[in-house]
């Protein structure tokens, strides 16, 4: 598979293990913590500031959870693809499609065909990111570069750029507004999907395949581990969650429109990152990249109570990605 | 056999080294060596792994400063306190790994560093490649300046190295295994070459494990062991024979010391019925026809120069190359080898040649890297049984006596030794038949070297089978049943180990065979 990136310890680390066993079990990396501290400091001074705005109720802060559902299980799926040292630019655009596909598929043959033409929107682009990437050997990068755009003029050109209402209900409900003893939906599906993704990646053989792929493919293929197959498997599993992400936009907002989602592919890459996952591969976790997407999360909604400009915003967004990923030890 | 030629025979020496001494840390790399060439002579330096022959030759190349000794250079006292100041007193090498940029041309490659420029301060490319005409004609190399040096062959990435190591000033020219990735009609035109050098009077110091090569391009030899230089003698003189005992210190037709490995050859009996039977192996890379069997209990050694297939035999029978003709049978039963996986299944693995870029994910910690093959059988109910694994770690760690601080620890923290158990361990703990080990010493210290050699012991007593695949020829006498030669994809000897009698015996097979 080609990296995106070269890994930096290759050459480096020749030195270090000609040395006897040094330091006493594994050293302290800032980089694991950085993304709770930072939650904490800034939730801190949010609270602090804030706290007449109306910040620190509870239902600020569960809706800050349930906006933020999307970005939070797109970061599941990339947290695997970006630990395989692979990258998928392409979940934004991807979420956009699938939230118009599904509008449309419900307009025409009802909600439960609507879900699947979702779904099915989402393994086709998968497979296909999964199949030239894995398979084909063009890099990720490249290839989920080549189909953000795709995807995005897709869902344009069905639509004509224009909105597609939903009215089915039952869907608005299960996939946006609905509560489950209080709690909303939305905060079910993103505990639901961080849940499987820790299980898999911590406790199941795939995520210590993906680690292994993405930590040395060649010692993990010298090792029996199929890893064009795992390569393949987490590029088509981010694309389905991606269109996941786009019927939860879809559910929420009571439409499909090409707009959803669109370039949030960088606020989930942001927090994957934040989460301390290496871009180089090999390492990750789900639920901090889950609170590196609440982190962002909580950033937008704070700016928003400020009354930041949309222009001001991302540029206040952009400098704490920049100064987190930095402290967090430079990916 | 003495120390003869020294320096009084002939014209002045061009390079004198003279009693060098170099230690790192507690060992002695080079003790007291002395070291001459001639104008106009290509000089063979020889001697076995860890002899000290290239940390004499970055001596001479100003990488390492030595710490007792002197250099003189026609006469003169110099010291090379970099590779740059020994390039500008005329003493250029040529390392094995090439030093050139694929993506640019040949021309950008010669005066990378030192571009002609125009009055203005562009890049003046039109005196560029004027200038790398010019010293490739030298060399009476026919290659383009303006071709892009990845698109060409290693034979002329090899002259075109060469083009940049000399200068005008160029005295001494280094060149370590110059052959070692060169066809052989390439070989004969770098044996030119060389000859061409010599009549210009340029001295040639001339470093391979070839030596059959060495009696066709070499005026001179001199031989170094553990770091003391034995012997230097015109090569008129000597026979490949008296250079292996040189090199090895033993006498050539001595009888063999290992009787036990004699032994239990012996008890093995011909007879039995082989685990692994291969027929005409063939991949698409080196391998031409190979076939050989290994038998239960035993180990079988595989030794061949570099470039030989050895290391490609391994990784044919294990699924990483695809195998284009030939059997492999296990068991009497015909594998279809497309993937590890494969291999695995069916009962051979593989500790590879190269630990730390095959064998390991160094980021990772000791015990996830010893269970990852095992993952799969290792879970309950769906979840790694962290538990059933830890158990499978503490088992194979001290059987294998694995030191590290906690098994947490990322592996590249271990010492090479530690490593190298790490690889052998993952796949003892998948219970193999057969274990294939390239090169299991490569880069380990000595005492894990014995422990390596204990283990193998061990599972050929269990009844598994070893492949060995080793260029240490020490090693593979030492543990070895029989042996099979392999030369440029073929198996040109097979033998018992009892028919060894002693390691020059094995590198001259290795060598001619």
């Amino acid at each position: 598979m080609t990296n995106l990136l070269r890994r930096p310890e290759t050459a480096g680390g020749a030195d270090a293990a000609v040395a006897a066993p040094r330091a006493t079990g594994p050293r302290f990396h800032w980089r694991d913590y950085t993304v709770y501290i930072a939650f904490a400091v800034i939730f801190v001074i949010f609270a602090i500031t804030l706290s007449g705005d109306g910040f620190l109720s509870s239902n600020n802060l569960t809706n800050i959870v349930a906006q933020t559902a999307p970005i939070s299980i797109m970061a599941v799926a990339v947290t695997f693809v970006i630990v395989a040292a692979q990258i998928d630019l392409s979940v934004g655009s991807v979420a956009g499609l699938s939230s118009v596909t599904t509008a449309m598929a419900i307009q025409q043959w009802g909600g439960i065909p609507g879900v699947i033409v979702g779904v099915l929107t989402g393994v086709a682009i998968g497979a296909v990111n999964g199949t030239l990437v894995a398979y084909v050997g063009i890099p990720s990068f490249l290839v989920t570069l080549g189909m953000l755009g795709i995807a995005a003029g897709l869902a344009m050109w069905i639509t004509n750029s224009a909105p597609k209402p939903i009215i089915d209900q039952t869907y608005n409900d299960i996939f946006g507004s609905a509560e489950i003893l209080g709690v909303p939906i939305l905060v079910l599906w993103t505990l639901v999907a961080v849940a499987i993704g820790h299980v898999i990646l911590r406790k199941r053989p795939f995520g210590r395949y993906v680690l292994a792929t993405g930590g040395n493919e060649e010692a993990a293929r010298f090792s029996g581990i199929p890893t064009r197959r795992i390569v393949f498997t987490v590029m088509l599993a981010s694309g389905v969650v991606a269109a996941l992400a786009g019927m939860l936009y879809a559910g929420r907002l009571q439409s499909g429109r090409f707009s959803w989602g669109q370039g949030d592919e960088l606020s989930v890459i942001a927090a994957v990152v934040l989460g301390g996952t290496s871009l180089f591969g090999g390492r990750g976790s789900v639920i901090a990249a889950l609170v590196g997407s609440l982190l962002i999360g909580m950033i937008n909604n704070g700016m928003l109570i400020l009354g930041l400009e949309f222009s001001q915003q991302q540029v206040v967004r952009g400098c704490i990605i920049i100064l987190a990923v930095a402290l967090a030890g430079r990916g | 056999m003495g120390v003869s030629a020294n320096g009084s025979a002939a014209a002045a020496p061009r390079l004198r080294a003279s009693g060098i001494e170099k230690r790192f840390g507690d060992v002695e790399v080079l003790r007291g060596v002395d070291f001459e060439v001639r104008p106009g002579e290509v000089h063979a330096l020889l001697g076995g792994n860890g002899a000290g022959k290239s940390t004499l030759m970055k001596i001479l190349e100003g990488v390492h400063q030595p710490d007792g000794g002197t250099i003189e250079l026609d006469g003169e006292r110099v010291s090379f306190p970099s590779p740059h100041a020994a390039r500008a007193q005329g003493v250029s090498m040529i390392f094995q790994e090439f030093s050139l940029v694929p993506s640019l041309t040949v021309a950008e490659n010669l005066s990378l560093g030192a571009e002609p420029r125009t009055t203005g301060g562009f890049l003046d490319d039109n005196a560029a490649r004027r200038a790398a005409r010019e010293r490739l004609g030298r060399l009476d190399a026919d290659i383009d300046p303006g071709a892009r040096v990845g698109r060409l062959s290693t034979a002329y990435w090899q002259l075109i190295e060469i083009a940049k190591a000399l200068t005008d000033d160029t005295r001494v020219l280094i060149m370590d295994e110059p052959t070692a990735s060169l066809a052989s009609n390439e070989v004969e035109r770098l044996f030119e070459l060389i000859r061409r050098l010599r009549g210009e009077g340029i001295s040639i110091v001339y470093i391979s494990h070839r030596l059959e090569e060495i009696s066709q391009i070499a005026d001179r030899v001199s031989i170094l062991r553990d770091g003391q230089m034995v012997a230097t003698e015109d090569v008129a003189d000597v026979s490949i024979d008296d250079i292996l005992e040189h090199m090895t210190g033993e006498q050539l037709e001595a009888p063999s010391a290992a009787a036990p490995a004699a032994a239990r050859a012996a008890a093995n009996g011909d007879g039995a019925r082989p685990l692994l039977s291969v027929e005409g192996l063939a991949t698409r890379t080196v391998v031409r026809d190979v076939s050989f069997t290994v038998r239960p209990g035993e180990v079988l050694g595989v030794v061949g120069l570099m470039g030989s297939g050895r290391t490609e035999v391994a990784r044919a029978l294990f699924g990483i190359d695809r195998i284009t003709a030939g059997t492999v049978r296990l068991d009497g039963e015909e594998l279809g080898l497309g993937s590890p996986r494969d291999a695995i299944d069916a009962g051979i693995v593989l500790v590879p040649e190269d630990r730390r870029l095959q064998g390991l994910v160094l980021m990772h910690s000791v015990e996830s890297n010893l269970l990852l093959p095992l993952y799969d059988d290792l879970t309950k109910g769906g979840l790694i049984d962290d538990g059933a694994g830890g158990s499978i770690y503490q088992r194979f760690a001290q059987r294998l006596r694995i030191k590290t601080a906690s098994p947490r620890t990322p592996a590249q923290q271990l010492s090479g030794g530690n490593q190298q158990k790490i690889v052998i361990a993952k796949w003892l703990a998948s219970d193999p038949k057969l274990l294939i080990l390239d090169e299991p010493s490569a880069g380990v210290d000595i005492p894990t070297r014995n422990e390596i050699g204990e283990i193998i012991r061990s599972l050929t007593a269990d009844g598994k089978a070893v492949v060995l695949i080793s260029s240490d020829l020490t090693e593979v006498l030492d543990l070895a049943d029989r042996l099979i030669v392999l030369r440029e994809g073929r198996v040109t000897r097979e033998l018992r180990r009892d028919e060894v009698h002693s390691e020059p015996e094995l590198h001259r097979l290795v060598q001619v065979a």
